[in-house]
């Protein structure tokens, strides 16, 4: 242990310039998550010790520049300035560049200089460097700089030690100085200097001149007033007129520093060498090839979601069943028995069966970011969604989002743009996601069936095929016209700019990809996780209470008389000899009929709890779009996921939770209780009405655990909760009313 | 003069100035794209737009729009 004050280090640079994987090496396990109030970025601390000093990390998000244009990109700046009450300014800055591409990521450096605070350049990835023929004199390039200078291999760990010991030097030397500006231009900004006095230091003002619109320009007109504002043109008109225009001024300045820094350390081959990236760019942006690899790879993402998570999935809900069946088996019947096993074993087994989708897309993520794929994968798909006001960094997450949408909404932190990112979160909801389709499969198969020996009144062979991929139609046409929607009015904004890097092509190692697998799911099961159980017990305490029926006779107690009999019958079942008949066909005849009253008794109780009671008074709401109230409670029901629907439907109509493969218990039982209404006559509107219903509403409360997470607030899941119900509700209504006049036509 | 939108993949040139949305430009500049800097346009997406392009040792994907505003010399 040390008793010497933390030395407080930030790690700064480019994207895909090695930062994360340093931050790895150096802090290990030992990290956290960074939150902000008021903004969506998250930076990783984390903490090591070396030569008895502790040292606390800041991983900064990947950046081409301090010019900070949002809320979420001054948190950087601030922080790197010591203007953030959660952190203290940092000791020293740590500047990692590509070695392979110094000229540009110097800029950075650069600018960095310009905060007053010690600084040490680590360069990484020099042995990719070295193959490329690229030689650099690293004691050269620290005299030019006038910082130290660090070779870096960090995804093998070369440097390390030496970065570190370089680290606790500089600490507390005299900060470097920058590169000059025009004398103009200095001129300009003392003179705003002392417009704005000391509270604002220098290198605010400095972004302030140069940054047209800036999120400094936009905070310091807010608190200075429009004066500044006019102030401002009119010095920017100066430069322009004395040749400084900005922002050319900064480039001019910076790079020409940074070339004559590169100029004395580095010696590049007079040729470019052909590199591999060279060679598979030619495949994987073509027109053609690079097209049909990314479908090729996006079926394979999609396969893996769709049908590598369900053996997971459907193992880990055996698992709970199990753990619940054991539990049931030892603890007395009663609110507790029935708390534990629906509501808190329910619960999380709710929020675990999430995972395998989440822990794939996310290891899919990961390699692809981390081999520099996924801004081709953003490239090619750019135009296609650049039609719904999108850009093409929002076509995973849509992808992803027809397998879940929570894992699709967790990968948007690749889109920069906040209101493209907002826009993909809030749409990515309305794909189809996995737990649609057995709603959609059961509702089919029960109503329309197709044509055989079974069903002689059945439908053409393509029918369910074609409902099917309609209910699939209906998110992929929705989802886009309503991103478009709203980038045309709530998120309506700038253009933002979409100019991106494709990085270099790099093997992503293993560790990297379970570590950022482990991470989202963490990150899942710790965020979410606590809304979606809270959801679930609450859900379960609406269907369970009242807990006697009207005559005050709780219904456990006539259920375990049910049950009894149920026993009784099948104890007589066993001991009976074959013949008589009649005597076996008797006692079978009792365990069905204990069944049948199970299931009655069952439904009477969910019809009678609390839920049960808004479902009723909810019937002249949903009446029009074909429901009766058992309809309108199972929808109620499975408001916190929307797959419970079926088995819910099931209990309401007394056949029970398990509805089988085909659901024709389901849809007989449904069938006799809709002879006096709407469905008797129309049992086919209002089954389309039911699946289009399950289509375009927000019933999956993980999803909205996920986008509070994501979002910062509640307001964009209440906003969606909203929207999303009211397109349901019109969805079904008009499918019913049209789908009533279709069959009324048709006689 | 023509602008980076109007290369074909393949074709080179050099940058003469950069116009439009100032957050444009000044993202442009910070990815190494300005003045008198060699570009070379290396493919165009599936559905012609965006571009993608070499600039020093970086590729940058640019839409066209945008590479419309960057006034290039061809040799």
């Amino acid at each position: 242990m040390t008793t010497t004050k933390p030395l407080t280090v930030a790690l700064v640079g480019n994207p895909n310039a090695g930062k994360s994987t340093l931050f790895n090496a150096l802090s290990g396990l030992r990290q956290r998550v960074g939150n902000y109030p008021g903004v969506t970025v998250e930076m990783k601390k984390g903490q090591f010790e070396s030569a008895g000093t502790t040292f606390d990390l800041i991983d900064l998000p990947g950046t081409y520049s301090l010019a900070a244009r949002s809320p979420d990109e001054m948190v950087a700046v601030d922080l790197l300035l010591g203007r953030r009450p959660e952190e203290p300014r940092p000791d020293v800055v740590v500047s990692i560049v590509d070695a392979t591409n110094l000229d540009r990521h110097l800029y950075l450096t650069s600018q960095l200089l310009d905060l007053g605070e010690p600084v040490v350049v680590a360069v990484n990835m020099t042995d990719t460097a070295a193959a490329q023929g690229i030689r650099i004199d690293y004691e050269a390039l620290a005299r030019e700089l006038g910082v130290p200078v660090v070779p870096l291999q960090a995804n093998k760990g070369v440097g390390l030690d030496a970065l570190t010991r370089t680290i606790l030097t500089t600490a507390g030397t005299e900060p470097p100085r920058g590169p000059t500006f025009p004398v103009e231009f200095e001129k300009e900004v003392a003179a705003l200097q002392a417009e704005l006095g000391g509270a604002v230091p220098g290198v605010l003002v400095r972004r302030l001149l140069l940054d047209v619109g800036g999120y400094v320009e936009q905070w310091l007109v807010g608190t200075h007033g429009d004066g500044l504002k006019t102030q401002l043109a009119e010095a920017r008109g100066r430069l322009a007129a004395a040749g400084c225009a900005v922002p050319g001024v900064e480039a001019r300045t910076r790079f020409g520093w940074v070339r004559h820094a590169v100029a004395a350390a580095v010696t590049k081959p007079a040729v470019r060498p052909v590199t591999w990236t060279d060679r598979i760019d030619k495949v994987l942006t073509h027109r053609v090839w690079g097209t049909l690899v990314f479908f090729a790879l996006m079926f394979g993402v999609f396969q893996a979601l769709f049908v590598g998570a369900e053996p997971l999935m459907n193992r880990i809900e055996e698992g709970f069943g199990f753990i619940g069946k054991a539990v049931e088996g030892v603890m007395p019947s009663g609110p507790l028995r029935s708390l534990i096993v629906d509501g808190v074993i329910g619960g999380v087994g709710g929020v675990i069966v999430f995972l395998p989708q989440i822990m794939i897309l996310f290891g899919f993520v990961a390699v692809l970011e981390d081999c520099g794929y996924m801004a081709r994968a953003a490239f090619l798909m750019d135009r296609l969604m650049s039609k719904c006001g999108l850009s093409g960094k929002s076509f995973i997450p849509m992808l992803s989002s027809v397998a879940c949408a929570i894992p699709g909404i967790m990968s948007t932190r690749v889109i920069e743009n906040r209101r493209d990112r907002l826009a993909t979160i809030l749409v990515a909801p309305l794909m189809s996601c996995s737990a649609r389709l057995p709603v959609y499969s059961l509702l089919t198969a029960a109503f329309l069936p197709v044509r055989s020996d079974d069903h002689p009144d059945g439908y053409a062979w393509w029918v369910p095929g074609v409902v099917l991929f309609a209910m699939y139609m209906i998110g992929f046409v929705t989802a886009p016209l309503v991103a478009l929607l709203l980038k045309r009015t709530l998120l309506r904004g700038a253009t933002p700019v979409f100019v991106m890097e494709l990085p270099a092509y790099k093997r992503p190692t293993l560790r990297a990809v379970v570590r950022r697998m482990v991470e989202a799911g963490w990150a899942f099961v710790r965020r979410a996780g606590t809304v979606i159980f809270a959801a679930m017990v609450l859900i379960w305490a609406a269907l369970y209470f009242p807990t006697a029926d009207p005559n005050g006779v709780p219904y456990e107690d006539r259920l375990q008389l049910i049950e009894q009999k149920k026993a009784d019958a099948e104890a007589r079942l066993v001991e009976l000899p074959a013949e008589p008949e009649d005597a076996r066909k008797e006692a079978e005849e009792a365990v069905a009929a204990a069944d049948a009253e199970r299931n009655a008794v069952n439904g009477e109780w969910k019809r009678n709890s609390y839920l049960g009671r808004v479902g009723h008074a909810l019937e002249p709401v949903v009446a029009p779009l074909g429901w009766d109230w058992r309809i309108g409670t199972a929808a109620l029901a499975s408001f916190p996921a929307r797959e419970v629907i079926v088995g819910m439907l099931g209990m309401l109509y007394d056949v029970g939770e398990d509805t089988g493969e085909d659901g024709t218990a389901l849809q007989e039982a449904m069938r006799k209780e809709w002879a006096g209404g709407p469905g008797g006559k129309y049992p086919v509107p209002v089954a389309l009405s039911i699946m289009v219903f399950v289509a375009l509403c927000m019933q999956c409360v993980s999803t909205l655990a996920v986008m509070r997470r994501e979002t910062g607030s509640w307001r964009w899941p209440a906003f969606t909760f909203v929207y999303m119900t009211g397109l349901a509700y019109v969805g079904a209504l008009v499918t019913f009313q049209v789908g009533r006049l279709v069959a009324d036509a048709m006689g | 003069m023509p602008t980076l939108a109007d290369l074909h993949p393949g074709q080179s040139a050099v940058v003469v100035s950069l116009a439009g949305d100032p957050a444009l430009v000044q993202r442009l500049y910070e990815l190494g794209l300005f003045e008198g800097e060699a570009v070379e346009v290396l493919a165009l997406a599936p559905l012609g737009d965006p571009v993608e392009v070499r600039v020093g040792n970086s590729r940058l994907s640019l839409r066209k729009a945008e590479a419309a505003n960057v006034t290039v010399s061809t040799p």
